[in-house]
This record gives structure tokens, C-alpha cells and sequence, in this order.
């Protein structure tokens, strides 16, 4: 019954703030000079006129609002404006997809290195690999992504040719972009997986577990490890959303045609309708991954209760 | 607490000095690497050299290159970028064909064609030529496909409509005032013969034809409007067709087997990746994972442009193109009305400087609006009508404001704004010619940088002081510059209004006299640049390239088009 109400609940909030997110970019993006035939060699009058009639861009602001609202509605995200007569639906599928199978790489790697780095430096706490994971951390969270990017295709793609520069044709593509994403997350999770199993393994039902003499793997899996990941479950909500709507510096760098590169050309260009698709997209994802990650809490965690719960 | 603090200050440090040697290493490794690499390199060259005339061609003809954007589009009747006319010359032909090397247009899909005294009838008889699937390419064709660019009830209408406006009653088409298309210029007499009727003599009609607007386009696609989005439907007769296409990722053109001159095309396939991302085409390049890098349809950073000129003189090439870069002044608002201070900033700075310090790509210091590459009566207009209206003179240029700013009642100039889009090389320049500026006449100078599309809207709008500009040929003909600045004129945005100007542009449009024109037009480029200084001219762009020595037949035309169809790969 609670888990009922919890899940209506929470979609009721999904659509609202996607109402908000749609409406407020909408506006936003009508209110920045220029629109998607701005350009430099100026289209005669007539031209623009009837770009602008065929568009509907030639009505009242808050009509096209309405328009596209009945139209997202029906769940028509519409064609582009610059790319003429592709689907914004077919643009973000295949766009996507180059992100979503590279951010999906990327989080297991990010989580597997991640947990084991700090698991390591927890149990051998205050003594070398401990300070080795935890350098590699600070580094992983200090030195930006376009210079890890950069320099992993310097050195393994230009330097000792074992990867391929650019591109995205095949399994060795993945790995420098792959790193390169996975380089802050892997430190972030594993400061997160060292400090709570620290925490943990300080408890009394550690001591407890030892005392009745279980083994280190037993006490381990069962004990350490499910306690200790609860934060690095609150992390991989957001994370996932992040990774998988496609970093543009990544993107641009290896030269991979994602949704994010994609994102931030149509704004260059004012291509107002994949503007719009890629937002309503990016809102949905972020919200279900949201959604996901408050089930996932539940499930591991029964001390947590869905009902009266804030959203936190 | 304060322990872990100096350990932050120590990987912090650590870093810093990490990434300077790294940096040092990094390019004494470069230099050594250049040496060796070189080394073979030039051998290579001079064995290929004393082995003249049995070139072996490669058994894989695969060209890889690089689009620094992904084209939009692959209608002819939509395109409207560089980029898609990079590819659609791959896959299309039109009436003729723009030999690169003249800048005149040789025959396409047209053999020969006949053109009536008065300069207005053209025509076409068209070779047996056929497209992808086999049907022959017939007049009707060509018909069709200016039919869809004209008709004001195509969706989306074609941006480039104005392109066909020299055809008869063309522009009444679209504006709806002739409402059947046989009153318009092109006729289909027979299968084979084309009957086009311009509205006045256009000297450079023939040039024009070898333009993406012109394509002729499949039967097939009618009432299919998506036709071009999808690889399968996409029906050409041109040298290659499209066989693949992810979007934002890559595209792939075919040999057409069916083309008329397939004979002559040795490549099987030309694979273009999509990266908008100059170091990474670079680092491509040196690989080996591209055949060819650089401009027009990929890019160098400008500040690796030396670098590369002396690791790959071999591979490294700068080739003028038809494209000037210079400045807006606005013409209609204080104090850049005034012509006398528009002078003494044109006057005050050193181009050539600008260029071996900041654009670093060898491009020729512009003292005139047209530049060099376009065509004139006899060889090029700029070898005739020289561009020398005005010197670069910094004391000059002193007296010139001091006048200036007496007849507008001012002691000093206030601080200019100088916009531009955002773009490195944009900025760089600005920021030397604003420092010029300001050590020669002692103005000051805010730079101001604006996103594209909102830097394009106020500069159309005369919301500006100063602003960046640059103008590629659309064709090979002074008008292509000249007509820009006419009163109220869609690019004109000086905002320059002189009726004599308009007068001797609207003389040039109707003149079949070519000497006559040509007149015309060092008239009007005279009272443009020396009498009225609307612009600033700064340089002629060039285009500058890395093709890898085991790369032939890729050519650049006048306007900096490349043509791959030609190239071949030799065994390397």
C-alpha cells in the first residue's frame, strides 16, 4: 500500500517539475537573440517569411507555447529546424545511444575500481595503499576532465599507438574515452566507500560479528560491504544521469557524436525543437534516475520508510 | 587540519611541476620524433622522385577526412553550409563542373551548350549520363529540381531560393506575382536539351550551375519529402553515393559505378568522420587515422599552424582563397559616421604584423574589399584593379582623427566597443588591433565577445560600433563582394547608403560589356574602401591543409571548395 501511494506520489512531482522545466526553457530559449535561420549570409525577406509561416514562428508567443504543449502532449517531440526534416525523436535515439553505451561502460568501471580502491584503503587504513588510493582520489577529483582527456589521448593514442585518436567504431574506442569519464567518479566513490566501511568497521555488530568468530569474507561481504555501499547507491543516482547524458569536453575531444555534443550544438544553432526534445529527455532521465535510486535506498536499507519521508 | 592542508600544497605543487616537465618532455620527444619520422619521410619523397611515372595506387581506396560539422542536410534544394557542399560534390554533378584550376566551369552533366547573342538564352545539350540506379539524366530533371527550390509552397522552403533569382520571372515565382512555371526561365525541350533564360546577363551564369542549387534531383523523391534523410532513398549522379550515415558520428560515400566518367574515379569509398575538435583532427592526422586535415571541410589550431609548416613541410599547404576578413564600421551612428576617424583606425594598424604574430596561417594583408582568386576581364580582377586605396600610416592617422574628432566637436574619442563571435582566433585579433589602436592613436578599446547568433543579430541590427566580418565568394565574380553594399542591401550591415554606389552595382547587373563592368566595379570599390572607408579590410584568408604525400588529385577551387572525387591513394 505504501509503496503505492510512495510511487503516485513521486510521479505526480515528475510531471509537475517537467511541466516547469518545459515551460521555463521554453521561454528562456525564445528570449536569447537570434533564431534557427539567423545567419550570416541574411535569407531575403520573403525567404525568412515564409520560413518563419511554415515554422509557425510567425504567431504570437504564447500560442506556439500552447502548440507545443499540445504536441508534447501527444508525445511529439517534432522535426528539427535546422536539420531539415530529420525527427528530433530519430536525432536524440541515435545520438544517444553513442552516450548511453559509453556512459553504461563507464559507470561499471567506475563502480568496480571505485569500491575496490576504497575498500583497500579503508582495510589498510593509515598505511600505504591507503595514502596511494587516496593521492589518486584527490586527483581524480582535482584534475578536470578535458586535461585527463586530453592527456590519456596524448600519451596512449598519440604516443605508444594502442588506441585509436577519434572515433567510435569499435571495443578499442572505448577505452580512453571510458577512462577519461570514469576518472572523477572512481575517486569520488572511492573516498565514499573508504570513509563509510571505516565507519562501519568501527561498529559494535562488527565486533560483535568477529566475537562470534565469522570468518573476515563472511563479515565482509555480509556486513562491511552492505552497510558501506549505502552511500555509493545515493551517489549513483545522479552519476548515471550525469555519465549517460554525455559529457560534451569527452564527446567533442574524441570526437564521438553524442547526445551532449548534440545538445550544445543546437543551442548554437537556436534549433529550437531539438532543443526542447533534448531537455524534456534529459528531465525524464534525471527524474527516473532519481526515482530509481530512492527504490534501490529501500530495498537495501529497510530502516528507511517510504511514507512521510521528505524528498531528500 | 593543517597537516592535510600542506599535503594538498604538496600534490598541488607535485602537479604543477609534473605538468611542466611533462610539457618540456613532451615536445623535446616531439622534435626528436619529427627528426626521425622526417627522416624516412623525405627519402620516401625522393624515391618516389627519381621513380617517376609508375605510380602504384594503393590497393585499399579508402580517402578518410574529417568535418569539423556534421551538414544538415543532403537535399540540394535545403543546403545552405560549406560542409554539405563539401559532400553533396561528392554525390551530385550539375550542368557543369568548376575546374579548380581557372575558377571557369567546365561541362558537367552538360556537354556543350549554346548561348544567344544578347547573353540571356543558354542551351544545354546534356551527355548521356545516368543516375544511380540507372535512369538516364534527363532535362526534366534539372526542371524539377529548380521547380522544388522556386515553389513558394515547398515545406521547408528552400533558404537558398534567391540563388535561382537570375532565372526569368524566377523571384515573381516565388513571391506568388507569376503563379505558373512555364513563364519561368527553364524549359525541358527534349530529354536532352535544356533551355535556360536568365532575367539579365550574368557573365558568371555558367560558375553558377556547378552550385549545390542547380543539382538536378530524382524522379523518386516526389512526394517524399524525407527523402534525404535516408541513405535509401537518396538516388544521385554523381560520383559517389551516400552508404552511410550515423548521425553525429560518421558518413560514407561509394564509388557510383553508374557515373558518367567513372572511369576516371579511383577511389572506392571516402569515409568522413564528424569531429568539431581542431587538436583532436590533428592528433588524427599524425596518427594516421586521417589521409588529409585543415581547412575547408576540417581545421588546424592556428597556433599549431607553425609547428606543423616545419615538422610536415611536405604535407603542409596555404592556398589563397576568395575570402576577406575585415571590420564593420557603423556608419550610422557617432563617431563612426564620420569618415575621417573610420580612416585613421584603418590606417593605424599593422597587418602584416597581425599576421606572422597572431593568425599565424600566412594569409595576405587586405587593402581592398575583393580579394585575390576572383576573376576579371582578363585573369583575375585584382590583378588588374589593384587594391592600393589606401597605406597603413600611423601619423596620418594621427592628423586624420584629430580632424575628425574637431568636426564632430569631441577633445578624444570615447572608449569603442569592438564586437565579435566567439571564437580564439576572433578574440586574438581583436585583441592586437585594439592594442594597436590604442598605442598608435591612444583610443581605448573595450572587446566585446558575443555568442554567435546574438553577435549576428545585433550586427544586423546596427546594435554595434565595430564588428567582426568575413565574406567567402559565392561565386566567382566581383559582384559576389561588391553588391553586399547597396543601399538597404540584406548584408549590408555598414549601414552604407550612397546612391552613386547603387548606381554603378546596378550598372554592373545590367552590362554585358564585361570591360565596361569591370569598370564599374573598380569604381565602386574605389569610393567603398579609399573615399568612404566603410569597412576596415584586414586580410585575405587562405586555406591551410595537411595532405599526406601518398594523397593525389584533391583539388581547392577559387572560393576554397574542395573536390575530392579526383583523389587517389599511392601505395605507402
Amino acid at each position: 500500500m505504501g509503496m503505492v501511494r510512495y510511487v503516485a506520489n513521486k510521479f505526480f512531482y515528475m510531471l509537475v517539475s517537467l511541466f516547469v522545466l518545459v515551460s521555463a526553457t521554453f521561454f528562456l530559449m525564445k528570449a536569447i537573440p537570434g533564431d534557427p535561420f539567423t545567419s550570416e549570409k541574411k535569407v531575403p525577406p520573403e525567404i525568412k517569411a515564409r520560413l518563419y509561416e511554415q515554422y509557425g514562428l510567425d504567431k504570437p508567443l504564447y500560442h506556439q507555447y500552447f502548440k507545443y504543449l499540445g504536441e508534447i502532449a501527444q508525445g511529439d517531440l517534432g522535426v528539427s529546424m535546422k536539420r531539415l526534416n530529420q525527427d528530433v525523436t530519430h536525432l536524440i535515439g541515435q545520438t544517444f545511444s553513442a552516450s548511453l553505451k559509453l556512459g553504461v561502460v563507464a559507470i561499471i568501471v567506475s563502480v568496480i575500481v571505485g569500491v575496490i580502491l576504497g575498500m583497500l584503503a579503508a582495510l589498510y587504513h593509515r598505511k600505504f595503499i591507503d595514502s596511494a588510493a587516496m593521492v589518486l582520489a584527490v586527483l581524480g577529483i582535482a584534475v578536470p576532465s578535458f586535461v585527463v582527456a586530453s592527456l590519456l589521448q596524448y600519451v596512449f593514442a598519440y604516443k605508444f599507438h594502442m588506441f585509436p585518436v577519434s572515433g567510435f567504431k569499435g571495443p578499442m574506442y572505448y577505452f580512453l574515452p571510458v577512462a577519461a569519464l570514469s576518472a572523477q567518479p572512481i575517486a569520488f566513490i572511492a573516498r565514499l566507500t573508504r570513509s563509510s566501511m571505516l565507519e562501519v568497521l568501527h561498529a559494535d555488530y562488527i565486533k560483535t560479528a568477529k566475537a562470534k568468530g565469522l570468518s573476515w569474507f563472511a563479515i565482509l561481504s555480509r556486513h562491511v560491504l552492505r552497510n558501506g555501499i549505502l552511500p555509493i547507491v545515493t551517489y549513483m543516482g545522479p552519476m548515471t544521469a550525469n555519465i549517460v547524458t554525455g559529457s560534451v569536453v569527452i564527446e567533442q575531444i574524441f570526437g564521438i557524436g553524442g547526445i551532449g555534443k548534440q545538445f550544445v550544438e543546437a543551442i548554437g544553432v537556436r534549433d529550437y525543437t531539438v532543443i526542447m526534445g533534448i531537455t524534456i529527455f534529459y528531465g525524464i532521465l534525471l527524474m527516473v534516475a532519481r526515482f530509481i535510486t530512492d527504490i534501490a535506498y529501500v530495498l537495501i536499507d529497510p530502516r528507511i520508510k517510504l511514507t512521510g519521508g521528505k524528498e531528500g | 587540519m593543517k597537516k592535510s592542508k600542506s599535503l594538498l600544497l604538496m600534490i598541488a605543487l607535485v602537479l604543477v611541476i609534473g605538468t611542466v616537465l611533462a610539457g618540456c618532455g613532451g615536445n623535446k620527444a616531439n622534435n626528436g620524433n619529427a627528426a626521425a619520422t622526417n627522416a624516412p619521410g623525405n627519402e620516401g619523397s625522393t624515391n618516389t622522385g627519381t621513380a617517376t611515372g609508375d605510380e602504384k595506387l594503393a590497393a585499399d581506396q579508402t580517402l578518410r577526412v574529417n568535418l569539423t560539422s556534421e551538414p544538415p542536410t543532403f537535399d540540394p534544394a535545403q543546403a545552405q553550409d560549406s560542409q554539405a557542399n563539401t559532400v553533396l560534390k561528392t554525390m551530385y554533378e550539375g550542368l557543369t563542373r568548376m575546374n579548380d584550376e581557372t575558377g571557369q566551369a567546365e561541362p558537367g552533366i552538360a556537354e556543350k551548350w549554346d548561348i544567344s547573342a544578347d547573353g540571356l538564352v543558354y542551351t544545354f545539350h546534356l551527355r548521356d549520363a545516368q543516375w544511380s540506379n540507372g535512369d538516364p539524366v534527363e532535362a526534366a530533371d534539372f526542371v524539377r529540381g529548380w521547380k522544388i527550390v522556386l515553389d513558394p509552397n515547398t515545406n521547408p522552403t528552400a533558404p537558398y531560393a534567391y540563388q535561382l533569382y537570375y532565372l526569368k520571372n524566377a523571384e515573381e515565382y516565388y513571391t506568388k506575382k507569376v503563379t505558373d512555371f512555364s513563364q519561368v526561365g527553364v524549359k525541358a525541350v527534349d530529354a536532352k536539351t535544356l533551355e535556360v533564360t536568365l532575367k539579365s546577363p550574368t557573365p558568371y551564369f555558367l560558375g553558377l550551375l556547378s552550385f549545390y542549387t542547380y543539382y538536378p534531383v530524382h524522379k523518386s523523391i516526389e512526394g517524399n519529402p524525407k527523402w534525404a534523410t535516408n541513405k535509401d532513398t537518396m538516388i544521385t549522379n554523381g560520383a559517389f553515393t551516400l552508404t552511410e550515415w550515423t548521425t553525429g558520428q560518421a558518413i560514407q560515400v561509394t564509388k557510383n559505378e553508374k557515373y558518367w566518367d567513372a572511369a576516371s574515379i579511383k577511389l572506392s569509398k571516402i569515409d568522413f568522420s564528424i569531429v568539431n575538435s581542431g587538436a583532436t583532427e590533428l592528433l588524427s592526422y599524425k596518427n594516421g587515422e586521417l589521409d588529409r586535415a585543415g581547412n575547408p571541410n576540417g581545421e588546424i589550431p592556428s597556433e599549431q599552424l607553425p609547428i606543423v609548416k616545419k615538422e610536415l613541410p611536405n604535407e603542409f599547404v596555404s592556398k589563397g582563397i576568395a575570402a576577406t576578413y575585415y571590420y564593420y564600421f557603423n556608419t550610422t551612428e557617432k563617431p563612426f559616421s564620420n569618415v575621417k576617424i573610420r580612416k585613421a583606425l584603418t590606417m593605424a594598424i599593422n597587418r602584416q604584423a597581425l599576421i606572422d604574430n597572431i593568425t599565424l596561417g600566412g594569409q595576405l594583408p587586405a587593402f581592398g574589399l575583393v580579394p585575390p582568386g576572383i576573376a576579371g576581364v582578363d585573369g583575375e580582377y585584382r590583378n588588374t584593379v589593384k587594391d592600393s586605396y589606401f597605406t597603413e600610416d600611423v601619423e596620418q592617422a594621427k592628423s586624420l582623427l584629430a580632424e575628425g574628432l574637431k568636426e564632430e566637436g569631441l577633445t578624444a574619442l570615447p572608449p569603442v566597443d569592438l564586437s565579435y563571435n566567439t571564437s580564439e582566433n576572433h578574440k586574438k585579433i581583436a585583441l592586437a588591433i585594439a592594442d594597436m589602436w590604442k598605442n598608435n592613436l591612444g583610443i581605448t578599446v573595450n572587446t566585446v565577445n558575443q555568442e554567435w547568433a546574438v553577435f549576428i543579430d545585433n550586427r544586423q541590427s546596427q546594435n554595434y560600433q565595430i564588428a567582426r566580418a568575413g565574406w567567402t565568394a559565392d561565386y566567382n565574380d566581383p559582384m559576389t563582394f561588391l553588391d553586399m553594399f547597396v543601399t538597404g542591401g540584406g548584408n549590408n550591415d555598414a549601414g552604407y547608403a550612397n546612391p552613386e554606389y547603387d548606381k554603378l552595382i546596378k550598372d554592373a547587373k545590367t552590362n554585358s560589356d564585361l570591360a565596361k563592368r569591370q569598370e564599374d566595379f573598380a569604381a565602386a570599390e574605389k569610393m567603398l574602401i579609399q573615399d568612404d572607408m566603410v569597412i576596415m579590410p584586414i586580410y585575405y584568408y587562405t586555406n591551410n591543409s595537411l595532405t599526406k604525400e601518398y594523397l593525389k588529385g584533391v583539388t581547392l577551387d577559387f572560393s576554397g571548395a574542395v573536390d575530392f572525387t579526383r583523389g587517389y591513394l599511392l601505395e605507402h
